[in-house]
Order: structure tokens, then C-alpha cells, then sequence
């Protein structure tokens, strides 16, 4: 296939994939908006949603510490001065696919291309927040069509691996860095560790990668810090951890090498990185400091990334 | 011959208001149907249009927004007796076109008899001096060809305009055709049309027969075919998928492209790749940097080098658009005549060539009942249509024709045929015209039975150009 289509494929499921966590994270925004307590604490939690987000120095940039709520929601969905609005992804992940329309099943292409219509007729206007939920839901709903139709309608060959390979990219990068900011930024001091703050925040991050139901499943009642960074990042069962990612990138840099007959220095750099998670524990980590240790995994999700784009020609 | 002192053919009605035998069966259906269900249907085709992405681009228009063309449910419909006569002049008018460029880039024997002035060649952007005394592959100028019809009466169905280098619509003609049967299959059992759905194998197998001598036939692989598109941007990217999809073939940008040993190669996953066929939808004017236009990115630099050393093949051909340019077009009946030694089977709209003096006389006398085009322009732009003008338009037109004579040609305004639309009241005439497309090889001609019938919506409009409002048809071509 043409290298500039492994790039659009690849970017398609990549900016599919992050417009649905930037929805689920204003999903969380809104609940937590809604059980809070004061006016203060709103606005801590909108905040915190930029902050997650990564947003929050553009947006500060552009409405000052003003964090209310549908300013902020409609920000995050539909501005666009913000290139990470939900609109601008959609937008961009149905432009990569008008790229790669010969190489994408006419259901995934209508799936996509309906989603992309209806999401932009309903993020036209402001939304109020009588409104929010219908317009996260309708991008829930349009990414598990897409889905769907990827699944049931593509052949198993290249264009499917680079898209797969596209989503559990983006997927690692984003659980790394929820993660990441929840333990380094969003806490003030680490006297609060344990405090009802704390375990909200923990809460909140659980049902930001859509999590919650799954931890209490596996550890009924507990809210520890570490079993929740465990199963973030170790548990193979759950399909955000880092491990189930990075099995997926492997397995779909696995068919790549099949269907090309050899491997590429992208599959080296991916070997490295993943033995280093599976071979490694949660008491590890804690000991290496659970920061430096995802930022060690993003660095290395961004360079298998690059690797993948360079080996397989992307772009010139 | 103006719209006002001739009656209007309705390709349905007789004048007596009864049905015509093409119409009979479908008239029939039509008259059946509960008119509450249609007006939903025809809701629901707009929705099936969007869905599906089959828009166009408008240029100029600030927000670049995706448009629809205009969908309208009633078919056109054209009888297997007239097709036929169609397809003998449209075939005969195709060879004589390939003949004619072929002359033009060599002796140039059409000018040396006296048929052509040099002055048509001279100063014309579209004749590329690169070409001269080069033959592309099997000797196929134009392989993708559309042309323009119009209908003034029972039997009478004239040429208005050749289009040779990049035809566009024929997505159109699929996608009405699926939409129909999608909406009303019963019509597809009961009246018997033919098919149009192979276009797309056919286009593949024609340009796979155009192979360049690079392509080694002995490997025991099909030539590699390519369309080469200037990107999602572009007013027609819909179609250039469509085909490429629909074909098979890789869809192409520029930057894809590099010449590697002697051959055009696009950029794999797995390496650089030689591509035997190109169907480029850019322009030749950024075909190739090194040759044409140094600015232009849409191309591949130093293809044409590639091209005349017999690395690849190039549809259409570089400098084909010399045969549909509006100054030529006046000289098509000697044009046929002098390459098949037989009369031409359709007619030339007429035409008053501007450039000579008796000419514009006559056109600047009677402006008012005259449609007046630019020799180079398309789209339906920069046209005036007379009898729909005002005296200030009509004044401003003037002192451009006056100025720039030779950049103008003049032709009567038509009492063009009537088709009915679907409308909220009912079925309503409106003006038509038809586009069938033609596939040229060294295997032959080949026709596809239909075309794209576009349809002015406004009454009484005459203007049928989409990027001017106007909308789309399915065309059927009824079995014998």
C-alpha cells in the first residue's frame, strides 16, 4: 500500500481514538461537576479536566482562570482555536479518511463520514448543559460504529494493522499520561495521599479510561493507590492497560512483518520496550518512581511511533 | 434559431400531451405510485447522497463547504434505436479527434490543405509544443472522452462541446444509477435498461491495453494503473477515489511520486513501486515542474521525460485539450470530414467565430438572442447567455468582445429538449443536456450505454453546469 496511506489509516484511528478520551474525560468533568459541592470545587474539577486534558495553558491563555463549566466543556468539544477540541479530531480523522477512501471499506467510510455529520450538526451552536451528554454520547457512539465496522468489514492485512497499530498507540500514550498527571500534578502535596481527595481524584481517573466497574470487579472495595496503578498499567485483562496496548501493538507489528516477509527497526525498538513491561512489577516501579517510569513509557510509545512512520515510509 | 421563434422538444410528451414510446412504461409506474411516498423517497436520496460523500468542492467559495449536486429522480430515458445512431456519430467524432491530434503533432497535413488555419494553433495554450513529433502509446491521444449533447428534436441531437483532456462526472453516472435501484428496484425488473455498473472494469481494461514499451509483458503481471489526483481539495477528489476503488488501481498524489531508473514510482510501505498507466486528473500544466509550471507541487517532476522515453503512459495524453477547445470546436465537421472521408453523423451546434470580422459583426448586432463563451473557459464561467441579460450586462459584454475578439465564440440560444423533473406539484419540464463517456484503446472504442444527464432546476433556466445550481439525472438506455 501507498506510504501515504499507512499514514492516513494510521492517523485516522489515532485521532478516532483520541476524540473519544478527550469525551470520556468531559463525561467524568460533567459527573464530578455535578456531585460537587460548591461553586470552588466546580471549578477545580473543570480544571482538572483541562489539565488532563493538556489544555489548560491554551485555554488559560484564552478565558484566564474563568474555569465555568459550559466555557469550559465547549472548549474542549467545539472550539476552534483548539486544535484539541473533539470538533477539530472528528474533523481531522474523517480528512484522513477521505485520504485513505481506496483502501477503507465503504461501511467503515459511512460510518465514519455519518458520525462526522451529526457530530458537527450537533456541536453547530454552543452546547448547554442540558445538552452535553447527547453530544458525548454521539461521539461514543459513532467511535463504537466505526469500530464495529472496522471489525466486521476489513481484511486482515496491512491496513488493518496500521490502523490497530494507530489506536493502541494513541491508547498507551493517553492511559500513560492520565495516569501520569494524576499522580504528579493534580495532587497538591503529597500529604494528601489517602485523603478524600485523593481517593475522588483515583475515582475520577478509574472512570476517565472507563475503569471503574472493571477495578471493582477484580478488588472489591479498595481504592489503593497502588493496585490501581497496577491494573493500569500490568493488568492484561484490561483493555486500557499498558500491557493489553502494547500486546496489541506487538501482535499487529507481528502481521505487518508477516505480510512484508521481515522485520523493521520500529519491531526492535517495540521488543525493548515491551519485555521491559512485562517483565517488570508494580513494586518496581514505585521503587524506579511511578513519574519517571511513565514518562519513560510515553518517550518510548512516541519513538516506536516515529519508527513505525519511518520504516514504512509515511511521508517522504 | 432562438428560443423564442421555435417550440421545445419534450422528450416525454408529444405535442397532443400523450406519452412518447420511450416514457410509455415508466409513465405507467410513475401514474401508479402514492405521490406522498415519492416526495419521501425523494428526501431520502439527498440524505443517501450525503452519507456517502458523494460531494464537489466549489472553488472560490470561502469556506470550501461540501456540496451536493442536486439529485432529481426521474430518469432521462433514450431508445436503443437512438442510441445507436448516437454512439456511430460519437464514435466516428472519437476517431476523428485521436486522427486529428495525432496530425497536429506531426504534419500537420489539416493545415497544409487549407481545412485549419495555423492562427487556431498559434498563441493556443492548449497545443503543447513538448508533444510535437512525439506518439504516445498505441498511438491513443484521448482514452477518456466526453461529450456534450444537446437535443433540439425527434432527431436531432447536435455536439455542443468535446471534452478530450480530463472529462469529469461519470461517479455521477454510477451513483445515480445505484441510487436509483436502491430507491425503486421494481423499475429495474419491470422496464429493461442497460447496465452501466462495468464502466469502471471497462476503464481498467482500457488503460491496462495501453501499456507503455517499458512494460514487460513477459513478467506475466497486469500493467500497473494509477489515478493521479491533486488531493482531497480538489472539486472532483469523490471521483477520483471512486474510480480508483472501483478500478483497483492506487490513488496517487504527487508527493507520492518520484522517478526512479526511467519509470514513475509511487511510494509503498515496503519501497518504491513502477506504475505502468497513469490516469491523471491534473491539468498539463502541472503535469511536470520541469516542464510546465515550475510552482506546481500536484505533479511529478521530470515524468515527461519518463513519458516521451517510453517509461509510462499518460491518460489523457499531454496536450489532448487542443481538440476541445472552443475555437477548434468551430471546425469540427472538416475536422471529421478530412480524417473518415464520410459526413459527420452529428452536428455542431452552430457557431460565429469571433475572431473574423463578419462574425462579430453579426454577433454584436444581435447580442440579445446569443450565447457567448469564452474560447478557453469551462465550467460555465465567463459566459453570457443574451436573452436572460441585462442591457447593463449586455453593454459590459460588448466592450470585452470588442476587445478581445478572438477570445470569444458565439452560438445561437437553443430551444434545447425538456425532460420532467420531480417537483412538489408534480412532473415539470426542464432543460437537458447528456455526457456519455467514451473509453478509446488500440482494442477499440467503447461506448457505455448512458451517461450523465444534467438538468437545468430553475424553469426556462438554460444553464445545466453543476457549479451553476444546476442538478443530475439517472440515464437510461432502453434495451431494444
Amino acid at each position: 500500500m501507498l506510504g501515504r496511506a499507512a499514514n492516513g489509516v494510521y492517523w485516522m484511528a489515532r485521532y478516532l481514538e483520541r476524540a473519544e478520551n478527550t469525551a470520556r474525560l468531559l463525561d467524568v468533568g460533567f459527573h464530578l461537576a455535578l456531585t460537587s459541592a460548591s461553586k470552588d470545587s466546580q471549578y477545580d474539577e473543570w480544571r482538572s479536566v483541562l489539565t488532563t486534558a493538556g489544555l489548560v495553558d491554551e485555554y488559560i491563555e484564552k478565558y484566564g482562570e474563568d474555569f465555568a463549566g459550559p466555557q469550559v466543556f465547549n472548549y474542549v468539544l467545539r472550539d476552534k482555536d483548539n486544535p484539541g477540541s473533539v470538533l477539530c479530531m472528528m474533523e481531522n480523522a474523517r480528512t484522513n479518511a477521505r485520504v485513505v477512501r481506496t483502501s477503507i471499506t465503504n461501511s467503515v467510510w459511512e460510518a465514519i463520514n455519518e458520525g462526522w455529520l451529526t457530530i458537527k450538526d450537533l456541536l453547530a451552536r454552543p452546547v448547554r448543559e442540558t445538552g452535553l451528554r447527547e453530544a458525548l454520547m454521539a461521539i461514543r457512539r459513532t467511535n463504537m460504529l466505526v469500530r464495529g465496522a472496522f471489525e466486521n468489514s476489513m481484511l486482515r492485512n496491512e491496513v488493518y494493522n496500521f490502523a490497530r497499530i494507530g489506536t493502541f498507540i494513541e491508547r498507551a500514550d493517553n492511559t500513560a499520561r492520565i495516569l501520569d498527571v494524576k499522580y504528579y500534578v493534580l495532587l497538591p502535596s503529597t500529604a494528601w495521599v489517602g485523603s478524600n481527595l485523593d481517593n475522588q481524584q483515583w475515582d475520577t481517573l478509574l472512570r476517565s479510561v472507563a475503569g471503574n466497574r472493571a477495578f471493582s470487579w477484580l478488588n472489591a472495595h479498595t481504592m489503593e493507590p497502588r493496585e490501581i496503578a497496577r491494573f493500569l498499567i500490568l493488568d492484561g485483562q484490561f483493555p486500557r492497560s499498558l500491557v493489553f496496548c502494547y500486546e496489541k501493538i506487538r501482535s499487529n507489528m507481528a502481521g505487518l512483518a508477516k505480510e512484508y516477509g521481515g522485520e523493521t527497526a520500529a519491531h526492535e525498538l517495540l521488543r525493548d520496550t515491551g519485555a521491559a513491561l512485562h517483565q517488570t512489577t508494580i513494586e518496581d516501579i514505585f521503587e524506579q518512581g511511578l513519574h519517571e517510569y511513565l514518562q519513560l513509557v510515553i518517550s518510548k510509545t512516541i519513538d516506536i511511533g516515529n519508527a513505525i512512520a519511518a520504516d514504512y515510509r509515511f511521508t517522504e | 434559431m432562438t428560443a423564442a421563434s421555435t417550440p421545445k422538444f419534450d422528450e416525454m410528451l408529444h405535442e397532443d400531451g400523450t406519452v412518447r414510446a420511450a416514457y410509455s412504461e415508466f409513465r405507467n409506474w410513475y401514474d401508479a405510485q402514492d405521490k406522498s411516498w415519492l416526495r419521501r423517497q425523494d428526501a431520502e436520496a439527498e440524505h443517501f447522497f450525503r452519507r456517502i460523500g458523494i460531494t464537489f468542492n466549489v472553488y472560490g467559495e470561502a469556506d470550501a463547504e461540501e456540496r451536493l449536486i442536486p439529485f432529481d429522480m426521474i430518469p432521462r430515458i433514450i431508445t436503443a434505436k437512438e442510441w445507436r445512431k448516437l454512439t456511430k456519430g460519437i464514435e466516428q467524432r472519437v476517431r476523428a479527434i485521436n486522427a486529428f491530434l495525432q496530425d497536429l503533432y506531426h504534419r500537420q497535413e489539416i493545415v497544409r490543405s487549407g481545412r485549419l488555419p495555423i492562427s487556431a494553433l498559434r498563441n493556443n495554450d492548449a497545443f503543447l509544443s513538448q508533444m510535437i513529433g512525439f506518439t504516445p502509446p498505441g498511438g491513443v491521444y484521448t482514452h477518456i472522452v466526453g461529450i456534450d449533447l444537446v437535443r433540439t428534436g425527434e432527431d436531432d441531437f447536435m455536439v455542443l462541446e468535446d471534452n478530450a483532456r480530463t472529462p469529469s462526472g461519470v461517479s455521477y453516472m454510477l451513483e445515480n444509477r445505484e441510487t436509483m435501484m436502491a430507491m425503486f428496484p421494481e423499475l429495474f425488473t419491470q422496464i429493461p435498461v442497460r447496465q452501466v455498473s462495468d464502466y469502471p472494469r471497462r476503464l481498467a481494461r482500457s488503460l491496462r491495453a495501453c501499456a507503455p514499451p517499458a512494460y514487460d509483458a513477459a513478467a506475466g503481471k497486469r500493467p500497473v494503473v494509477a489515478v493521479l489526483t491533486p488531493g482531497i481539495y480538489n472539486s472532483a477528489y469523490f471521483e477520483h477515489a471512486f474510480l480508483a476503488d472501483q478500478m483497483g488501481a492506487e490513488l496517487v498524489e504527487g508527493n507520492d511520486l518520484r522517478i526512479i531508473n526511467g519509470r514513475v514510482a509511487m511510494r509503498t510501505t515496503t519501497g518504491y513501486k513502477a506504475i505502468d498507466v497513469i490516469y491523471r486528473r491534473v491539468d498539463d500544466d502541472f503535469l511536470d515542474p520541469l516542464t510546465f509550471n515550475p510552482e506546481s507541487a500536484l505533479g511529478v517532476a521530470g515524468i515527461m521525460d519518463v513519458y516521451r522515453a517510453g517509461g509510462v503512459t499518460i491518460a489523457n495524453a499531454p496536450g489532448t485539450g487542443i481538440a476541445d477547445d472552443k475555437a477548434i470546436y468551430s471546425y469540427m465537421p472538416e475536422i471529421v470530414e478530412f480524417y473518415t472521408g464520410e459526413k459527420p453523423i452529428l452536428q455542431n451546434v452552430p457557431t460565429w467565430r469571433c475572431s473574423e470580422s463578419d462574425a462579430l459583426a453579426y454577433v454584436l448586432d444581435n447580442l440579445k438572442d446569443l450565447v457567448v463563451k469564452e474560447v478557453h473557459g469551462s465550467g460555465g464561467y465567463g459566459m453570457l447567455i443574451g436573452p436572460t441579460s441585462s442591457k447593463r450586462e449586455l453593454s459590459d459584454f460588448e466592450a470585452k468582445l470588442r476587445a478581445r475578439p478572438e477570445n470569444y465564440i458565439a452560438q445561437p440560444t437553443l430551444s434545447l429538449s425538456t425532460v420532467p423533473i420531480f417537483t412538489k406539484e408534480g412532473l415539470a419540464p426542464r432543460h437537458v443536456d447528456l455526457r456519455p463517456f467514451v473509453l478509446v484503446s488500440p482494442e477499440g472504442i467503447d461506448i457505455t450505454p448512458g451517461g450523465l444527464t444534467r438538468v437545468a432546476l430553475k424553469k426556462g433556466s438554460l444553464v445545466v453546469n453543476s457549479s451553476q445550481g444546476g442538478g443530475t439525472k439517472d440515464s437510461w438506455v432502453l434495451e431494444d
